[in-house]
Order: C-alpha cells, then sequence, then structure tokens
C-alpha cells in the first residue's frame, strides 16, 4: 500500500506541513457558531456567555493543536495510566463529590474543579486502543479477549450512570461498544448478543423500572399529554423549531427562545435556538458542518497504518457523532431528554475541552498516520 | 503476519464504513424530522409560538356617571391608587410582604387574605394587596419600587359617590361581582372591576357598565408583560351616562331635613310622574361598599333598628291611616253615598255590635259634612262612609288611586313594595275568617291591614291631585306623558281638592295651626295628615298612667304621616312623608314634608327644563265647577 510508505514526519515544521488545515477550518467554524448564538442568547450582548465561550474555544483549539503534534507513542504509554486514573477519579466523586443538581459530578481538587467523567471519555478511548493494539486480532473474539474489554467498559459506565450521569454513561457505554465492533468482534457473538440487549431492555423498560422513570418515559413517547411537566420542555422546543420555517425568524429575533419559553438555551437547547433564528437552512447547515468534520474523521481513520490510531480515531469519532446525535435528536424530540450539548456550540467548558483534546488526538492520528508503535511495550512502555 | 495484519485492515474498512454509513442514516433520520417541523408543520408551529408570545390583557370600560335633572353628578370615578404583589417576582411571598410593610401598613387580616389570595392565583397573576390607597403610602411605595420586587403599583378607576348620604339608597353602590355572579366572565373575574348591587348601579348596570376592550401584549414565558401593541388592540367602550329626575339640590336638602329621623320622603312631578325627592333617613356611605366594608361596620348597619340600608321610601309599608280619607270621600261621591253637604254627627264613638270605635278626638266633633270631615279628620265620619260604601267599592276607589299596585320607577324593590289592600278574598285566604263590618271601618280611616310605601302615598297624592292615572318614573320622559283620566267625576276631584287645601289654610284644619301654610307667597298647598297607629294603649296601661305617646317606647309609638301638594290653584308638586315612630302625623311628619315641597317650589326649575316650561295643565281647578 503506497499510504504507508510514506515517512511519519518529523519536527515542528513537517507536522504542521502535514496538519489537516480544512478540518481545524471546519471546527472553527463551528465554534464561531456557537459564539454567533451565544452572544444572540443573551439579547445581542457579548455577556455573559459569548466571550467566555470565544476565550476558551481560543485557548482549546491551541489545546487541539499541541495535541496533534505529540507523537502517538506517549499517548499509547499513557493510555494504561491515564485509565486507571480516570477509574480512581470516579471512586473519589463516588465517596467525596459535590453534589450539582442532585448528581455527583464534580470534584474539586485545589483550585481545579474537575469532571472525571469527562477525562474517562478521551481515557476509556486509549485504553481500549491500546488493548486492541496489542492483542493479536485472532484474539479478539476469544474469552479472554472479550472479558477485558467488557470489564475496562463496564466499569466507568457503572461508576457514572450511579452519579447518576444516564446521557454520559450511555455515551461512554456506546462508544466503547462500537469501539469493539470495530476492533473486529466476530458476528457470532455481535448478534446473539445484540438480540439478547434488546429482549433484556425490553424486559428492564417494562418491568424493572420504577413508576416515576416509568412515567418519564412515557412523557418522552407522548409530551403533548403532559403540557406542564417534562414534555413541556420539548414541547416548547419543537414549537421554537417548527415556527422557524424555512429561513427563521431572524437573528436574535426568536421569540421562543428570547420570551423564556424555551429552557437551558445557551446549553442543551442551543440547535433549537438557531433553528428558531435562522429556520430550516440554517439548522442543515450546521448538521452538514457536523457531518463533514465526521466524513473526515472517518478518512482520517482509514488511512491511519496502526490500530491504535484507527481506534482512538474512531473512538472520538464515534462520542463525537454521539454528542451531535443525541443532542439534535433530544431538541427535535425524537429521543428523551438527557443532558448532552452540542460539541462546540454549546456553552460549557468541560465538554468544550475533551471534544478538542479527541479532535486533537485526531488531527495528530492524521499527521502520524504512517506511524507504527510497537506491541506490547508494556504497561508503562 | 503481514496478511493478518492486512486482513485486519480491510475488516476495519468494512465496519467503519458501516459505522460511517450508520452515521448517514442517523444524519439522514434527523434531517427529515427537522424537515418535518420546519417545513411540514411550520403553520401549526407558528400558531403555537404565536399564542406563547401574545396575548390579550383586558382593558376596563370606564363605567358611565349618574347624573340629575340638571346634569349633577350623582355617581362618578376617581383615580384610584392599588398596589398588587405578583408572586413570580416577588419570591417568597411573606418576606415580601414584610418587606413592604415597612412602607405602608398592613393588618393581619389583610396579610391573610392576601397570602390567601396568592396560594390560589397563578403565579404571574397580580394580586391586591391595597386598594384606594392613598396618595403619599403610594408614592413612598413608588419611590421604594427597587428594593420591592413583585410590587406593582397601579392606576385605576374607583366609583365615588360625591353626596352620599342623600343618594344612597336611589343611586346603590357598586361591588366586585361575587363568585356566583361572575362565573369565568374575565371582566367580572378583574379585581379591579365592579358591578351595580342596588339601587340605579344595579337597575342599569349594562349600560353603566360599558364594554371591556382588550390590549394585545407580547409576554414572556412567566407571563410578564414585554411589550404592549395598541396598534392591534381594542379599546374599551366607555358606559353610557344615566340622568335620574332627582333634583340634587333638594334630595340633599330633604335628607337633611328628616336628620336623625327614621323616616322617608318621595316628592314628585304630578304632571309628568317624575320622582324629584326620594330620601330614607338615616342614610349610609356607598363609598365604604366599594372597596369592601369591613364586616364589623356592615353589622353595625345592618343591626341598627333605624335600618340604614333599608330604602324606606320605596320598601317601607305602613298603615296609611287618614291620608286615605280622600280617597274614601272620592268614592262615597263617585258611587252617591254621601252628598258634599250632607252631616254626620260625631259624638267621639260608633257603636258597633260590642265593639266601641273612637274618633281620634275624645270628645267628638258634632255635625260634620265632607269637607270639614277631611279638614278635622273625622274618623266616625269616615266609619260611617265605609259602611255605606262597602269595601269592594272602597278598594276599587283605593286601587285606581294607586294603592296595592307596584309601580316600576327602574330601580329594584322588594316584591312586597306593592303595599296591600285588602279583600274578603284575601282576609278568608289569609286569616280563614269572614269579612267584618268592623274591617270595613278600620279600612276606612286608613287602618287595618291597609299598607302602603311613601312612594304608594306619593302617587296617590298626585293622582287626587290632578285627577289623572299618574305613574311614577325616576327617569326623565323624553315627552310630556298624557296621563288618563281616572274614573272621578271632575267636581268630585275638586270638592276633594277644596277640602285638603282647608286641612292646611282654613281655622280647624289639622294643620292650620301648626304649618300656617306653605310660607311663599301667594301660593297655597294642600296637605292631609296621617297617624298610624302601632300599639294601642290598653286601659291596664292608661290606669298606669301611660297616657300618651310620649309614654311608650321609641318602636311601640305611632308613625307620622303627611300628604300634600302645591300649588293649590295649579298643582305641580307632590309630596308624602313617613316619620316611624315620630308620633301624630301632623306633629311629626307635617312640617318636614311642608319644608320639601316648598323646597320644591322655590327651586322649581320654569325656564330650566324644557319639559317644565311647557306646563301642561292637568285639571283646571281654577275653572271647576
Amino acid at each position: 500500500m503506497p499510504v504507508f510508505t510514506q515517512p511519519v514526519p518529523r519536527g515542528l515544521r513537517a507536522k504542521l506541513f502535514e496538519l489537516n488545515w480544512a478540518f481545524v477550518l471546519l471546527v472553527v467554524l463551528t465554534g464561531s457558531i456557537g459564539i454567533l448564538m451565544l452572544y444572540s442568547v443573551a439579547g445581542g450582548s457579548w455577556d455573559p456567555w459569548a466571550v467566555r465561550h470565544a476565550v476558551r474555544f481560543g485557548a482549546g483549539l491551541a489545546v487541539m493543536l499541541v495535541v496533534a503534534m505529540v507523537p502517538p507513542r506517549l499517548w499509547m504509554s499513557l493510555a494504561y495510566p491515564a485509565y486507571l486514573g480516570a477509574l480512581f477519579l470516579l471512586v473519589m466523586v463516588e465517596l467525596f463529590g459535590a453534589t450539582a443538581m442532585g448528581a455527583q459530578r464534580w470534584i474539586d481538587i485545589g483550585p481545579i474543579r474537575m469532571q472525571p467523567s469527562e477525562i474517562m471519555k478521551i481515557a476509556l478511548v486509549l485504553a481500549l486502543a491500546r488493548y486492541y493494539h496489542d492483542l493479536p486480532p485472532e484474539k479478539v473474539s476469544s474469552p479472554g479477549g472479550m472479558m477485558i474489554p467488557a470489564l475496562m467498559i463496564a466499569l466507568p459506565v457503572g461508576l457514572i450512570a450511579k452519579q447518576p450521569d444516564l446521557g454520559t454513561a450511555v455515551l461512554t457505554g456506546a462508544t466503547g461498544a462500537v469501539m469493539v465492533f470495530l476492533a473486529g468482534l466476530s458476528w457470532k457473538i455481535i448478534v446473539p448478543g445484540a438480540v439478547a440487549g434488546l429482549i433484556g431492555g425490553i424486559g428492564f423498560v417494562r418491568y424493572g423500572l420504577e413508576e416515576y422513570q416509568r412515567a418519564r418515559v412515557m412523557t418522552f413517547l407522548n409530551p403533548e399529554n403532559d403540557p406542564l411537566g417534562a414534555g413541556y420542555h420539548i414541547m416548547q422546543s419543537k414549537i421554537a423549531l417548527g415556527s422557524g420555517g424555512l429561513t427563521g425568524k431572524g437573528y436574535i429575533q426568536g421569540t421562543q427562545a428570547h420570551l423564556n419559553f424555551l429552557p437551558e438555551k445557551q446549553t442543551d437547547f442551543i440547535f433549537t435556538m438557531l433553528g428558531e433564528e435562522f429556520g430550516f437552512v440554517g439548522g442543515i447547515a450546521v448538521l452538514v458542518l457536523y457531518a463533514l468534520i465526521l466524513g473526515h474523521c472517518l478518512m482520517i481513520a482509514m488511512s491511519c497504518r496502526s490500530v491504535f490510531l484507527r481506534l482512538v480515531t474512531m473512538g472520538v469519532t464515534t462520542t463525537f457523532a454521539l454528542y451531535v446525535f443525541i443532542n439534535t435528536a433530544m431538541v427535535m424530540g425524537l429521543v428523551p431528554v438527557v443532558g448532552v450539548p452540542l460539541p462546540m456550540i454549546s456553552y460549557g467548558g468541560s465538554v468544550m475541552f475533551t471534544v478538542l483534546i479527541g479532535l486533537g488526538l485526531i488531527l495528530g492520528a492524521h499527521i502520524h498516520r504512517a506511524a507504527e508503535p510497537p506491541k506490547g511495550a508494556g504497561l508503562f512502555g | 503476519m503481514r496478511r493478518d495484519k492486512q486482513e485486519a485492515q480491510a475488516q476495519f474498512n468494512r465496519r467503519t464504513f458501516m459505522a460511517g454509513a450508520a452515521g448517514v442514516g442517523i444524519f439522514a433520520g434527523i434531517g427529515a424530522q427537522l424537515y418535518n417541523l420546519q417545513i411540514l408543520q411550520e403553520d401549526e408551529y407558528r400558531v403555537l409560538s404565536d399564542n406563547n408570545q401574545f396575548s390579550f390583557r383586558i382593558q376596563l370600560p370606564t363605567r358611565g356617571r349618574i347624573l340629575d335633572r340638571f346634569g349633577e353628578t350623582i355617581a362618578e370615578n376617581r383615580d384610584s391608587y392599588r398596589i398588587y404583589l405578583i408572586r413570580e417576582q416577588a419570591g417568597d411571598p411573606i418576606t415580601a410582604l414584610d418587606r413592604l410593610a415597612r412602607f405602608m401598613p398592613i393588618g393581619e387580616a389583610r396579610r391573610e387574605r392576601i397570602l390567601r389570595d396568592l396560594a390560589r392565583t397563578p403565579r404571574f397573576q397580580p394580586v391586591t394587596v391595597a386598594e384606594g390607597v392613598d396618595w403619599e403610602t403610594f408614592s413612598r411605595v413608588n419611590l421604594h419600587l427597587p428594593e420591592l420586587p413583585g410590587v406593582m403599583p397601579d392606576v385605576g378607576e374607583v366609583r365615588t359617590y360625591p353626596m352620599p348620604a342623600a343618594f344612597a339608597h336611589v343611586a346603590g353602590y357598586v361591588q366586585s361581582a361575587p363568585p356566583e355572579i361572575a362565573g369565568d366572565d374575565p371582566l367580572l373575574r378583574h379585581p379591579a372591576f365592579r358591578v351595580g348591587r342596588t339601587g340605579v348601579e344595579i337597575a342599569r348596570d349594562e349600560e353603566l357598565r360599558g364594554a371591556a376592550g382588550s390590549l394585545k401584549v407580547e409576554v414572556n414565558a412567566f407571563g410578564r408583560v414585554i411589550r404592549e401593541l395598541p396598534d392591534q388592540s381594542r379599546p374599551a367602550q366607555q358606559g353610557r351616562d344615566v340622568t335620574l329626575t332627582i333634583d340634587s339640590e333638594v334630595q340633599r336638602y330633604a335628607t337633611e331635613r328628616l336628620g336623625t329621623e327614621s323616616a322617608s320622603a318621595v316628592g314628585m312631578d304630578v304632571v309628568t310622574g317624575e320622582i324629584v325627592v326620594m330620601a330614607s333617613t338615616p342614610s349610609f356611605d356607598p363609598n365604604l361598599f366599594v372597596l369592601g366594608i369591613p364586616s364589623r361596620e356592615f353589622r353595625d348597619l345592618n343591626e341598627n333598628p333605624y335600618r340604614p340600608l333599608f330604602n324606606k321610601s320605596v320598601n317601607g309599608l305602613y298603615a296609611p291611616a287618614s291620608t286615605i280619607k280622600g280617597a274614601i270621600s272620592l268614592a262615597a261621591l263617585k258611587h252617591g253615598v254621601m252628598r258634599p253637604g250632607e252631616r254626620v254627627s260625631c259624638r267621639g264613638s260608633v257603636q258597633l255590635g260590642n265593639r266601641r270605635f273612637h274618633c281620634w278626638r275624645r270628645e267628638g266633633h258634632g255635625a260634620v259634612n265632607m269637607h270639614d270631615a277631611i279638614k278635622v279628620s273625622c274618623d266616625v265620619y269616615f266609619y260611617e262612609a265605609a259602611a255605606r260604601l262597602g269595601i269592594e267599592r272602597i278598594r276599587e276607589a283605593a286601587v285606581e288611586l294607586g294603592m296595592g299596585q307596584l309601580f316600576d320607577i327602574g330601580i329594584p324593590m322588594l316584591s312586597q313594595a306593592g303595599g296591600l289592600f285588602p279583600s274578603p278574598q284575601w282576609k278568608r285566604a289569609r286569616t280563614g275568617q269572614s269579612w267584618t263590618m268592623g274591617d270595613t271601618y278600620n279600612v276606612g280611616i286608613g287602618q287595618g291591614a291597609v299598607l302602603a310605601s311613601p312612594l304608594q302615598l306619593a302617587v296617590m297624592t298626585a293622582r287626587m291631585a290632578t285627577g289623572r292615572a299618574v305613574e311614577p318614573t325616576l327617569y326623565p320622559r323624553t315627552e310630556l306623558p298624557e296621563f288618563p283620566l281616572m274614573s272621578f267625576d271632575h267636581a268630585h276631584i275638586e270638592a276633594v281638592h277644596n277640602a285638603h287645601v282647608g286641612v292646611v289654610h282654613e281655622p280647624g284644619g289639622t294643620s292650620y295651626w301648626s304649618l300656617g301654610g306653605l310660607g311663599v307667597d301667594g301660593v297655597r298647598m294642600a296637605g292631609k295628615t296621617g297617624t298610624s297607629q302601632v300599639y294601642s294603649i290598653s286601659a291596664e296601661e292608661r290606669a298606669r298612667g301611660v297616657r300618651s305617646q310620649d309614654d311608650l317606647p321609641w318602636r311601640l309609638r305611632n308613625h307620622g304621616l303627611f300628604i300634600c301638594y302645591a300649588p293649590a290653584e295649579q298643582p305641580r308638586y307632590a309630596v308624602a312623608l313617613v316619620v316611624e315612630h315620630g308620633g301624630g302625623g301632623a306633629r311629626a311628619a307635617a312640617q318636614p314634608a311642608r319644608d320639601i315641597l316648598r323646597e320644591l317650589i322655590v327651586k322649581d326649575p320654569a325656564g330650566r327644563n324644557g319639559l317644565i316650561a311647557a306646563r301642561h295643565v292637568p285639571f283646571n281647578l281654577a275653572q271647576g265647577g
């Protein structure tokens, strides 16, 4: 394959030359839309969201570029320690974490307030990629080769779900599952497993849920029946989107958003506001932007020589795609309300840094696509 | 090894491709839903969005005024300062009230009422903290508004009655609509809206009320108004003014003249039937009711034995007593049972079976003809006249003169306000006993079961003065009415009229000494006293020394009545007046009635009012035969 004959670039200048600038441009465009919308959320003001979002996004971009320059070897050697560290922090959160909005998600270390579940998103991707990188392909579907990744996924997902943060748990679990699938798990195991999971899931919803939890599922299925409860937000979101029509009500003219009918419009419901103010045209444009970024990610994944970089790229891509899918589907009433932001557009620092670090890893994978780190370099090798 | 690697790479690419395809599928699904919402269902969601964004606020109409016959204001509206509290912005209601209490007094009872209202009102809707706040308090609250979140001052209109005592009964008052009336009408449920509850205010409520308007406003999710859109709003329609026939000057005079007595007076224009005076005392302040009267004050009014809340001029019922003697005379003349000159001998009493019927003058009047009988109010003469007529013919004449009839003058009255004129059928139905000659005797002097309101007495007086079936009204007539002549002969009317003039102007008349005429040069008046017996002093009490009315407790004393009209030569105004438990009519009622009549004559607005300028002569007494 000719692509592998290409040498791995060395030195900053060569790496910058190899940087996927089109990808960077798409990311900057997306972040700028975030700034634009947050300016509108504040009723046409930089305060309090747009300016801070801009600053954080700028810092995040710098971090992304730095991450891209780092040779994959380093990530490989950091994979397991990072995973174990993140797991430890999740346990600490469970034991000592601060409670916010009824869920323990944060941990304070001196002046830094961190969300271990965010670190885990990256760490799990790195650790799984490292594991499969070291595992001979024929052992992927062996009992041992299945048990270890299953544990690696189940432990953090369980801890995150217990916080409780169902959205992040689902996101993390699904990312892990996709990586296992991409690592080459045999169809003979995937198909029966999926069927069993489906039956188990239905059984859980029907018999395993408390009454109020079932009510929430029902509300999601029929938001009009519960106009003042949880369905109210979805209803208002759909009204905002629908009334936007083809071209929208105009920038800073969204009545649903600015008259406060729309909840959480600077975070989870920012896509709704964009759809209300810029209409179908604006909504589709943002979806196309995300699709282009994801398309780039897939191309990069397939161009990588090493299993590690391929899986890291696809792991981050999956997380990123799930953010976009769950958020947009949620505001349109296609999935239940779970607190998942729209990457780089929603206000909020933690998630944006996670996403930009992940995208930095993908950019790095692109630069180092020809690299082939040795297998089995040991736990800290 | 290398083959393995290539195979693994190929498998990875296949599966990545599948994942990509799944992603494309999901994107397509999301895009389809976006298309569905924004393109296919746009219109529906546009309507829902407008419903969210816009709301209509009710605009209260300005209530029409109530005016007297010359356009003087009886009821109007003034600016009223209100303080509202909106829970959505106020936060904890108790701390909000504590904050507000630093700038205005909020009593314990009011505090409880506000908290109760807040609990059952939507969070974003204002709840009244205080109404009719004085300017000083209002401006103090306004000044400190920044430290009082959720407090909303507002200037609205409130009903006010500038002549409260004089018009409390006629004009009535307005109040918040009680829940059973308000239903879910947003206008009636508005905390600042008032509906008529008594008097003209309720009788003409629909005209006075006007029509509510609506103001289109943009609201946020909490219902707070962001912006008003007046060009897309409908203004409120002001209520129409209602004009009464009352002369407020005379009305006030009458109310003051009656003073602290439990009394009432009705004065009419006998030509038009217009009621010019209608007073009932003691009165009350209707302004108290507009903003909600404290229950203790209401109890005091309600339990007062002088019944200030009760409109005695239309709802008070009294035995007409001797004031009915004109009617008996007309009936006797009409049926020929008494010739005008025929004399009846009065020895102070007359025996009927085992009962003795007394004349008010124990020593008797001697032989009296009809003229003198009316003039001196001889009871024995009328026992005889009644006996000769029989109850049916008396009743027929009395009803023609207005007794027992309910007159709709355009304000609410009790159903009993039609009074009572008894008949043998009525007595049988009521008591199971048959009519006796004694009953006829009693009716002959206006006692027994006969009951009439001051309004009915005024109508009877106007009818005797004109010979026409005058109909009373409280609202100006658009054209001069032509009331039909009654069945009594012109000559008979004149004979009775002359006797009524004699009561005041001839020596020996019951009001000759006490009144000394109308008090206006060249104008004579006609009148008749009446003493309505409430309690009969028994022989035993007489023996104990209870000799006169003054020895009895107030509630047992006789009612004093007086009916009168003037000018005698060309009757224009009639007045009927009752002083409850005031003693004899000549003593308690004649002077105030005469004074009110004089006031009407003196203030007669000839030339001020088109209707009155066009003098209508119903019955020319000067040319009578």
